[in-house]
């Protein structure tokens, strides 16, 4: 059943906030949250009924992002702004930078199909909706991704991973 | 595949999205977006959840209501675009924390009636001219209205009115001078009473 626009905020605002920092990073989280929110209410009234809420707004946030990344090239200062100290940002554990790295230096695609899949937790088909292409290549996308980030980021957790 | 991307979660989380809902909240209203504001207060009959519509104040609700329900409702009847905003209730607040103080009599808040049509919400606009500390019978409000045999009417609008405290149903009593029904329960009609008997004294 469709809801208030505030359920959809409370309910999915915690997992938008995190696909934003993987795509664009720490530092334009939030505006890419903000715009991605103000899109959405300003489209809901339109969302289907039965329509996928999460996999909707990850759609949104993804376009915003693109927004976001668009803007930041255009900008003078310096392109990527991977933080040295992850403590300053709230981030628990020690070495994310190198994480943080990691997931910046991944190839687009793959860095969005690896946060719509595994920190959105959307379906290969609803990625490959949104970034165009089949649900085969969506989930080719995330599998090299996770590949590539297990070479460049050896302290990943990977319990219960296949060696 | 278990790489762990709790990593991109951040114990400043709540905070951070506490601070991100305020600051869409003013962008809704910026870009005209924020079709229904509301937010809740406490207050001595309970929490209280009050909604304003750009018009203005358009549902006070009880606990006893639901306010879940009361916001589906919302929804369904003027707008998907609901957002807990409480900058735009900050006046209703205000004089209903005076009212609740007795230091109020009558509100001044601009009312978006548009949750009634008809005769129900003609009994709603008049309601007001019952002023602090009197009662009417649902007889009298007939009259008041100009259908002085619309008694049972007058009830179901007082039943239904979607702005209690603010439109004073609580005023309205039953001809042998019980309080009758009430859509905050009928202790909390006596309530509402009792501080208007202490004559804004309380």
């Amino acid at each position: 059943m469709k809801q208030p626009f505030e359920k959809v905020v409370e309910q999915h605002g915690g997992t938008v906030l995190r696909v934003c920092r993987v795509i664009v990073g720490e530092h334009d989280a939030e505006d890419a949250w903000s715009e991605t929110f103000l899109a959405a209410m300003r489209a809901y009234p339109d969302l289907p009924d039965d329509a996928n809420a999460e996999a909707w707004l990850v759609k949104i946030a993804h376009r915003k992002a693109i927004d976001v990344l668009r803007s930041r090239a255009r900008r003078p200062a310096p392109v990527r702004e991977i933080p040295e100290a992850p403590t300053d940002l709230g981030l628990p554990g020690a070495g994310d930078g190198e994480l943080w790295q990691a997931v910046a230096a991944l190839p687009d695609k793959q860095r969005q199909a690896v946060a719509y899949h595994y920190v959105a937790g959307l379906a290969y088909a609803e990625i490959a909706d949104i970034l165009g292409g089949s649900t085969d290549a969506a989930r080719r996308a995330a599998a090299d991704g996770i590949k590539n980030l297990r070479k460049n980021y050896p302290g990943a957790a990977m319990e219960g991973a296949p060696s | 595949m278990n790489m762990s991307f709790d990593h991109f979660a951040s114990p400043s989380d709540p905070h951070t999205l506490r601070r991100l809902r305020d600051r869409l909240g003013l962008a809704a209203e910026a870009h005209g977006l924020l079709d229904v504001a509301y937010t809740t207060i406490d207050s001595p009959v309970g929490a209280l959840l009050l909604a304003a519509t750009p018009k203005g104040l358009v549902r006070v609700a009880y606990a006893v209501e639901d306010h879940d329900r009361v916001l589906d409702t919302l929804a369904q009847r003027l707008s998907w675009r609901v957002l807990r905003a409480p900058q735009r209730l900050d006046a209703a607040q205000r004089e209903l924390d005076e009212y609740f103080s007795g230091r109020r009599q009558a509100f001044d808040l601009p009312l978006d009636l548009s949750l009634s049509r008809g005769f129900r919400q003609l009994v709603q606009q008049h309601l007001p001219q019952i002023s602090y500390g009197q009662t009417r019978t649902y007889g009298q409000v007939a009259q008041l209205v100009g259908s002085p045999k619309a008694v049972r009417a007058v009830g179901t609008a007082c039943a239904t009115n979607p702005l209690p405290v603010v439109v004073p149903c609580h005023r309205v009593l039953r001809a042998d001078g019980t309080p009758g029904g009430y859509v905050g329960g009928p202790d909390t009609k006596k309530a509402l009473l009792r501080l208007e008997q202490a004559g804004g004294t309380a």
